[in-house]
């Protein structure tokens, strides 16, 4: 029970709830990228390699491009439109 | 009581599991919004990964690859809980993906990512 | 027809064209463009049906929200929310509360004396280089010691795969022309993918031969180094969709089509059924086969491990390509 395990177990909690409190989805979905990655590096504290680069692959890279691209699909992704007025 | 806090601190991994899969299981149930759902469930499924692999862990042992020569038992970590977690983690992005080309579906037919008044349209509809 | 086009393109975004959308308005008027592989009056006709098409949604979209208007004012409705919330809180928190409770009952963290480390993690670690030839435990145990649990979790990959292909896919051709839901599709998503965006498709260029080498090395040593079939799969998978969000469809469409997925996916899967299969005849403990584990350690040993490695991995690399592109623009 070293001080890192405790520390990342701690930031894997903030990271869950700001998760679910955020209100905007894009920063909803950047955030849980980041709980993927936390994850990520808890398995190797854990000594499973395997689980490590599957999970930083799977976790944090596919399954964030698919929210990103759905986000996209669903017209739920906010384009800030002050330099479109300018024209 | 103390007792209770005492053996909760020592087993750390599996207290934060457990609060996971609540902030997981809340996240799911209570917002309405189709996309907050799915990264609930996402979270959940996490939390039971890492409560199976904290108990597969040894201290003071290294991780399943051999090394030169070291063939006794003692020298290594349990692998057998990572193995059924591998499998957990390709099943997890396999739902997360029909769920969201599910959603994809439901909002080009209603327009909106709120499961209450999705429900609502589809009530006024059987009339 | 250059009136129309911008016209319609006006209507749609409320906003006056600038150089580059006038530049595209004249290259869809002049030639077929060459992103897509419809002709120039088959998208003609798509601008008038999508008038009476926008019409219509919106009339739909008001009786809908005339509809919730009267319904959420219920007062029955309002009643049964809040009691589902207020339920849905207790409920999780119960279950927190008891979970954390039987903690107290389990064994001791991280002992070796655990009753989870018994006889079956022993016979693995000292006789599982010998019998399976890798050095890899924990890929030994899953491709050959347990290697039906993999073949179940290859085949929910390839059932997920079908499953979002019934839901997005779009057809194609009918009787020889493309349909108006394929070319309102590629039109979406010609106008909004990047046009030959430089900075991306100088880093993709650096990039995705990098990627792709890692993820084929993950795959091919997943029986000496920590990895396997899904890390390298998911890692070749990402690297294809770099490409293709760099490049464009059309140059993926070279040598990645529909064909291709279907077959690769198809002889995989195949390809791990037989491979695997032959212990029906040689007997429950299917060790006693022709192929031998081979020396630890050497690139080519560990019997069948790498053959299926390799199914598993491209089944990975396929199912996570077709999730997005699906997503993106309904076809491959």
């Amino acid at each position: 029970m070293n001080l890192l395990t405790v520390i990342v177990l701690g930031a894997l909690l903030l990271c869950a709830v700001a998760t679910s409190i955020a209100k905007d989805l894009l920063v909803s979905v950047v955030i849980f990228m980041a709980y993927s990655l936390l994850m990520s590096i808890l398995w190797i504290l854990l000594q499973s390699p395997d689980l490590a680069i599957t999970e930083a692959a799977v976790g944090a890279g596919v399954t964030g491009i698919l929210f990103f691209i759905t986000l996209k699909k669903l017209h739920a992704i906010k384009v800030r439109n002050n330099e479109e007025k300018d024209r | 009581m103390n007792g209770l806090l005492d053996s909760l601190w020592r087993h750390f991994d599996v207290t934060v599991a457990i609060l996971l899969f609540g902030i997981g299981f809340t996240t799911l149930l209570l917002h309405t919004n189709l996309i907050k759902k799915i990264i609930g469930l996402n979270i959940m499924e996490t939390a039971t990964f890492l409560f199976l692999t904290s108990q597969g862990y040894i201290a003071n042992r290294a991780a399943p690859i051999l090394m030169e020569g070291t063939r006794a038992v003692s020298g290594y970590v349990n692998p057998i809980p990572s193995g059924l977690v591998l499998t957990g983690i390709v099943v997890s992005v396999s739902v997360t993906a029909v769920m969201l080309a599910l959603t994809i579906r439901l909002y080009r037919r209603y327009h909106t990512l709120d499961i209450d008044s999705m429900t609502l349209m589809m009530k006024g509809e059987d009339e | 027809m250059k009136k129309k086009i911008a016209d319609s393109l006006r209507k749609r975004f409320y906003w006056e064209l600038s150089p580059l959308d006038e530049d595209m308005i004249a290259s869809l008027s002049e030639k077929p463009h060459e992103l897509t592989r419809s002709s120039n009056e088959a998208l003609e006709v798509l601008e008038d049906v999508r008038e009476v098409r926008v019409q219509r949604a919106q009339e739909q979209e008001q009786e809908m929200y005339r509809q919730i208007h009267r319904w959420s004012h219920a007062s029955g409705v309002k009643i049964i929310r809040s009691m589902y919330r207020v339920l849905a809180a207790v409920t999780c928190l119960g279950i927190v509360f008891f979970l954390l409770w039987t903690v107290n009952t389990l064994p001791p963290f991280g002992e070796p004396e655990n009753p989870y480390n018994n006889e079956v993690f022993a016979r693995y670690v000292e006789w599982g280089p010998d019998e399976t030839g890798a050095v890899n435990m924990v890929t030994g145990m899953i491709l050959d010691y347990r290697a039906f649990d993999t073949f179940g979790e290859a085949s929910v990959l390839f059932v997920a795969a079908c499953s979002v292909l019934f839901l997005l896919k779009l057809h194609d051709h009918k009787d020889g022309k493309p349909t108006k839901t394929w070319l309102e599709a590629e039109y979406d998503d010609r106008f909004h993918e990047p046009k030959n965006d430089q900075i991306l498709q100088f880093a993709a260029k650096l990039m995705v031969p990098v990627v792709l080498l890692f993820g084929f090395y993950v795959i091919l040593n997943g029986h000496i180094t920590p990895g396997g079939g899904f890390s390298g799969g998911a890692i070749m998978g990402a690297g294809l969709i770099l490409y293709l969000n760099a490049y464009g469809f059309k140059k993926t469409e070279r040598f990645f089509t529909y064909r291709t997925f279907q077959w690769i996916t198809f002889g995989s899967l195949l390809t791990y059924a037989g491979l695997k299969s032959y212990s029906f005849y040689t007997g429950a403990n299917h060790l006693e086969s022709f192929v031998s584990p081979g020396t630890p350690g050497n690139i080519l040993s560990a019997g069948f491990i790498l053959p299926l490695n390799l199914c598993v991995g491209l089944v990975v690399m396929c199912t996570m390509y077709v999730f997005y592109t699906l997503i993106r623009k309904g076809g491959v």
